[in-house]
C-alpha cells in the first residue's frame, strides 16, 4: 500500500500540482464516497450537506426511460466517482501509438502537432507547456474583474457566489442524471462577469489552466451580472478520447438584468467504432436562466460525436423582455444515436425565443429532435419561432421530430415548422457537373443546410466546425 | 372501481347472449383493463388529457352495466331532411335501426361478428374496456365494385335515462375492391355526465373510397373517446373530417395504416370551443408502403377557459420511399384563459420522402381586425368574419359537394 502511494507520488513532478489527487475513491456510489470527494476537495460543510441531500433524493429517483436511444443498463455501483487524473505512465507515449484514423482526422482539421499530443494527454514539452497564451489571458481577465477558474477553486475563493447560484437553475431535486451530478460532481468551470463588463475575449475551457481531465461529472456555473456580456466555448473540434463511458455534466447559466450569455459547444467525443461498439454516452443537463429584465441567453451546439447524445440545453425566460435562442447542428453517422433539442419556458412578459435545429443522419444512425415551447399564462406578448429540418442519407437511418407546444396565453404566438427530406438529385447533379466529386458536393450542400447555425459560432470556431461537418459524414455517400 | 367492474361485467354477461368464445375474449379484455385502468397523464399519449382524472372529477363513480334488452324509442324529428340518406340509429350504445333503403340489398352484407380483434394496441386500455363491455359487433360489408348511392348517416343518440354510465360501442366497415361509402356520424346527446367510448374499424380494399364526416355540436356534459382505425390497401382513399364542439370532453383518435401503394389518407378537423371544454384530436398516420400520401389540417378556435390539444404523428417505415406527408395545425386563442397544446411528431426511417409539419397559435391578427373595422364593421362582426374564414378553410376541404353544403349549414359557417 505504502509502496503504491510512493509510486503515485513520483508522478506528480511531471505536472500535477496537488498531492491529494493520487488517491482514488473506492468503486461505488454511497455516502462514504461523497464524503470522500468533498473532503479531498476541502469543501465547506454546506456543500457537503448539499451533496448528501442530492444523494438522498437520488435514492428515490428512477433513471428515465422515455428517450428514443436505448442503452444497456448502467451499473452505478461499478463506477469510480473520484479518481486522480491518469498518470503519464498509462497514457500513450507518442503519436505513433495512436489510432491512425484519428491522426488522419487531425491532419484534415489542420491541428498542430503539439496540439494533437495535448488532446491525447501525451506529455508535452516544456516550451509548449509554459502556457504563455493562457497566462496572458488570465491577466487581462483579472484586470476587468472577471473570475474564470475551476469550480473547486471558486468554492474556496468565492464561496458566497457559488453558494448563491449553485443549484439555482438545476436544483438537486431535478431529474436523475442532474441529481447524480449534484451529488458527485468533481470539477468544472466557474465564470463570473461583474456588472457592466463586456468580456473582451471568448472564454474557453481550453485555455483554463489545469483544465484537463475534469472527469465525467463536470459542473459549470456561469453568472453574468447586470449589463455584462460573455461568450463561452466548450469543447473543441478535434476528436477526443475518454476512458469514461458515461458523461453526466451539469451546466448552469444565470443572466441578470441586461446581461447576455452566449454558450457555444462543439462536441466530438469518441462515437464508437463502425459497428457501434464503445463510444461515449453524453447525458448532459444544460439550463440557462434569464433572471433579469432584457437578458439574453443563446445556446449554439455542433454535436457530431458520442455514441449517444441525450441533452436539451434550455432557457427559462423569467425576466420581462428576455430572449432565448437555440441553434443546433446534430450529425449522426454509423451507429450513433442522438435525442437532442431544447426547452423554452416563457414566464416573463414580452419574452422571445428562437429555435433553429438541423439534424443530419447517415449510416445506421438515429436522430431525434425533441423540444418544448411553453408559454405560461402571464407571459403576454411572447413569441416563439421554431424551425427544425432533418436530412436523411440512405435508408438505414432515422430522423424524428417530437416538439411539444403549449400556449396558455392568447396574446402570444408560436410558430413551428419542420421538414424532412434528402439531398435532391438535382442539387447533386448541378454540383457534380461543375467538377466536384460526389463527396465534395454533399459536403457543400450539407454546409449550406447548416449555414444558419454555423454563422452563430465565433469566427475561428466556425471555420473548423465547417470542416468537421464534412468529415463527420465521410463514407456515408455512394 | 375494480369490484364494480367485475359485478357489472357478470351482470352484463348473464343478461346477454354471447357464445362461450366471445365470453372468453371479453373476459381477457376485462382483465387487461383491470390491469391498466383508465389512462392517465403518465402515458405519453394522454399527457395533455388525463382521462382518468377528468372522469373522476366530472363523473365520479361510473356504472359499466348497460341493459341492451331495453327497446329505445326513436324520435323521427332528429333525422336530417335536407338530403336522402341511409341510416343507422344507435341509442345508448344499442343499434336500434338499420336502413339501407336506397341501396341494392345484395350489395351490402350486414352481420354480427362472433370474433373481435383483441386490443391491437396494448397501451390503450380504453379499447380493452370497449371490447369487454360492447354489445354484439355489427359488420357492414360493401361488395366489390359497388358505390353507395346515398350517404349513410349514423345517428348516435343518448337519451335522458342515461347518467353516470359508461357506454361502449363498436362498429366495423369492410369495403371491398372498388367500392365506396360516404358516412356522416352525428351525435345527438340528451344525457349528462356519461363516458362514451366508441370504436370504429374501417378496412379498405383496393381502390376503395371512404369519406367519413363526424359532427359533435350539441352542448352536453358527456365525456367521449372516439377511436377510428383505418387500414388501407392499394390505391384506396380515406377522408376524415371532424367537427368537435358540443361535448365537455372529447378525444378523437384516428389511426391510418397505409399498407398499399398509392393509398392516401386525409384528415381534417375543427375544434370550436367555448366555456370550459377540453377537446383533443390525435392522428396517427403510418406510411408502410411506397408512394403513399397523407395530409392533415387541424384548426382550433378557443374561447373562455377551454383547452384544445392536437397530437399528430407521421410514421414512415423504411420501406415507404417516396412518401408525401404534410401536417398543419393552427389555433386562435380568443381569451386569456384559453389554452392550446400541440405535439406534431415525425418519425421517419426512409430517406426519399417529403414530410413536413407546421403549427402556429396566437390571437386574431390585430391588423386584420383593424382593416375590417376601417371598412365599417364593428369589432365583434370583424372578429366573427375572421374566425369564419379561418375555419372555412377546413370545411372547404370536404370533397363531397352535397355534404359540404349540408355541413356548412349545420355548423353555421357560410
Amino acid at each position: 500500500m505504502r509502496d503504491k502511494q510512493i509510486e503515485d507520488l513520483k508522478d506528480y513532478k511531471y505536472g500535477f500540482s496537488t498531492d491529494i489527487e493520487s488517491f482514488k475513491a473506492p468503486k461505488g456510489l454511497n455516502e462514504e464516497v461523497i464524503r470522500f470527494i468533498s473532503n479531498i476537495k476541502k469543501e465547506p460543510d454546506w456543500l457537503l450537506q448539499w451533496r448528501l441531500k442530492a444523494f438522498e433524493r437520488l435514492k428515490v429517483l428512477k433513471e428515465p426511460d422515455w428517450q428514443k436511444p436505448k442503452y444497456p443498463k448502467i451499473d452505478y455501483q461499478d463506477l469510480y466517482y473520484y479518481s486522480a487524473p491518469k498518470s503519464f505512465k498509462e497514457k500513450p507515449k507518442n503519436l505513433e501509438d495512436l489510432d491512425p484514423k484519428l491522426l488522419e482526422t487531425y491532419k484534415k482539421l489542420g491541428i498542430p502537432l503539439q496540439e494533437q499530443k495535448r488532446l491525447n494527454g501525451i506529455a508535452v514539452d516544456a516550451v509548449f507547456d509554459s502556457v504563455s497564451v493562457a497566462t496572458t489571458f488570465k491577466d487581462t481577465l483579472t484586470k476587468k474583474g472577471i473570475i474564470f477558474c475551476s469550480i473547486s477553486e471558486a468554492i474556496q475563493k468565492h464561496p458566497d457566489l457559488v453558494r448563491k447560484y449553485l443549484g439555482s437553475v438545476i436544483p438537486i431535486t431535478d431529474h436523475f442524471f442532474a441529481t447524480l451530478n449534484s451529488a458527485v460532481f468533481t470539477d468544472g468551470s466557474f465564470v463570473y462577469i461583474p456588472p457592466n463588463v463586456k468580456c473582451p475575449m471568448e472564454l474557453s475551457t481550453y485555455f483554463r489552466i489545469n483544465a484537463s481531465d475534469t472527469g465525467q461529472f463536470e459542473r459549470t456555473l456561469i453568472i453574468a451580472d447586470k449589463g455584462s456580456y460573455v461568450s463561452y466555448l466548450e469543447g473543441c473540434t478535434a476528436p477526443m478520447r475518454d476512458e469514461n463511458q458515461l458523461h453526466a455534466a451539469n451546466v448552469e447559466l444565470i443572466a441578470l438584468d441586461d446581461a447576455e450569455i452566449k454558450y457555444s459547444t462543439v462536441q466530438n467525443w469518441y462515437p464508437g467504432d463502425k459497428d457501434g461498439k464503445g463510444g461515449i454516452y453524453n447525458f448532459v443537463t444544460k439550463r440557462g436562466l434569464c433572471k433579469g429584465k432584457n437578458s439574453k441567453i443563446s445556446w449554439t451546439q455542433v454535436e457530431t460525436g458520442s455514441a449517444i447524445t441525450w441533452k436539451y440545453p434550455s432557457c427559462i425566460l423569467k425576466g420581462d423582455n428576455s430572449i432565448g435562442e437555440f441553434y443546433s447542428i446534430a450529425i449522426t453517422n454509423n451507429h450513433q444515436k442522438a435525442d437532442t433539442g431544447t426547452k423554452m419556458i416563457h414566464l416573463g412578459k414580452n419574452t422571445k425565443s428562437k429555435i433553429i435545429s438541423k439534424g443530419i443522419s447517415a449510416g445506421k444512425s438515429d436522430m431525434t429532435y425533441r423540444g418544448l415551447v411553453d408559454i405560461s399564462k402571464n407571459a403576454s406578448n411572447s413569441t416563439n419561432y421554431t424551425q427544425c429540418d432533418s436530412l436523411l442519407m440512405g435508408n438505414n437511418c432515422g430522423a424524428h421530430t417530437v416538439p411539444y407546444i403549449k400556449n396558455k396565453n392568447s396574446n402570444s404566438s408560436i410558430a413551428h415548422e419542420a421538414t424532412t427530406s434528402k439531398i435532391s438529385e438535382d442539387q447533386l447533379h448541378y454540383c457534380q457537373q461543375r467538377g466536384l466529386n460526389q463527396e465534395e458536393a454533399v459536403g457543400l450542400i450539407v454546409n449550406g443546410f447548416c449555414k444558419e447555425v454555423l454563422q452563430q459560432l465565433p469566427m475561428e470556431f466556425a471555420v473548423e466546425a465547417q470542416k468537421l461537418v464534412g468529415i463527420s459524414l465521410e463514407g456515408s455517400v455512394g | 372501481m375494480e369490484q364494480k367492474l367485475k359485478t357489472d361485467f357478470d351482470k352484463f354477461i348473464s343478461t346477454s347472449n354471447f357464445s362461450s368464445q366471445e365470453i372468453k375474449l371479453k373476459k381477457e379484455a376485462l382483465d387487461n383493463f383491470l390491469k391498466n385502468g383508465f389512462p392517465s397523464r403518465k402515458l405519453e399519449n394522454w399527457k395533455f388529457s388525463d382521462i382518468n382524472q377528468i372522469i373522476q372529477k366530472n363523473i365520479g363513480e361510473l356504472t359499466f352495466y348497460n341493459d341492451y334488452n331495453i327497446k329505445n324509442e326513436i324520435n323521427d324529428e332528429i333525422f336530417i331532411k335536407e338530403i336522402e340518406h341511409n341510416k343507422i340509429v344507435i341509442v345508448n350504445g344499442k343499434v336500434e335501426q338499420f336502413s339501407f333503403e336506397y341501396e341494392e340489398s345484395d350489395k351490402i352484407n350486414l352481420k354480427t361478428l362472433d370474433n373481435f380483434n383483441q386490443n391491437p394496441n396494448d397501451d390503450n386500455s380504453l379499447l380493452s374496456l370497449n371490447n369487454s363491455f360492447s354489445n354484439k359487433i355489427h359488420n357492414i360489408l360493401v361488395k366489390k365494385n359497388y358505390s353507395l348511392k346515398k350517404p349513410l348517416i349514423i345517428y348516435q343518440i343518448t337519451n335522458e335515462k342515461l347518467s353516470n354510465t359508461n357506454i361502449n360501442f363498436q362498429l366495423n366497415f369492410e369495403l371491398e375492391e372498388n367500392s365506396s361509402i360516404k358516412i356522416i356520424n352525428l351525435s345527438d346527446d340528451n344525457s349528462e355526465k356519461n363516458f362514451i367510448n366508441n370504436l370504429f374499424n374501417f378496412n379498405l380494399g383496393k381502390n376503395a373510397i371512404l369519406k367519413n364526416y363526424k359532427l359533435d355540436r350539441k352542448t352536453n356534459t358527456n365525456i367521449k373517446y372516439d377511436y377510428s382505425s383505418i387500414t388501407q390497401k392499394e390505391n384506396s382513399i380515406s377522408e376524415t373530417f371532424i367537427f368537435s364542439s358540443g361535448s365537455d370532453y372529447i378525444k378523437n383518435e384516428v389511426s391510418c395504416n397505409l399498407e398499399g401503394q398509392y393509398s392516401s389518407a386525409f384528415i381534417n378537423g375543427i375544434h370550436s370551443l367555448s366555456k370550459n371544454k377540453h377537446h383533443e384530436i390525435r392522428t396517427n398516420t403510418n406510411h408502410l408502403y411506397e408512394n403513399t400520401k397523407s395530409y392533415q389540417l387541424i384548426k382550433s378556435v378557443i374561447d373562455d377557459s377551454s383547452k384544445s390539444v392536437y397530437q399528430g404523428k407521421i410514421y414512415v417505415d423504411s420501406k415507404a420511399q417516396k412518401t408525401d406527408g404534410y401536417q398543419l395545425s393552427k389555433a386562435v386563442l380568443l381569451n386569456e384563459q384559453a389554452e392550446f397544446n400541440a405535439k406534431p411528431e415525425l418519425e421517419i426511417y426512409a430517406d426519399d420522402v417529403k414530410c413536413s409539419h407546421g403549427s402556429a397559435s396566437g390571437s386574431l391578427d390585430e391588423d386584420s381586425i383593424f382593416y375590417l373595422m376601417c371598412r365599417g364593421l364593428d369589432k365583434k362582426t370583424a372578429k366573427e368574419l375572421l374566425i369564419t374564414g379561418f375555419l372555412l378553410d377546413v370545411v372547404e376541404k370536404i370533397t363531397d359537394e352535397e355534404i359540404k353544403k349540408l355541413l356548412k349549414n349545420m355548423i353555421g359557417l357560410n
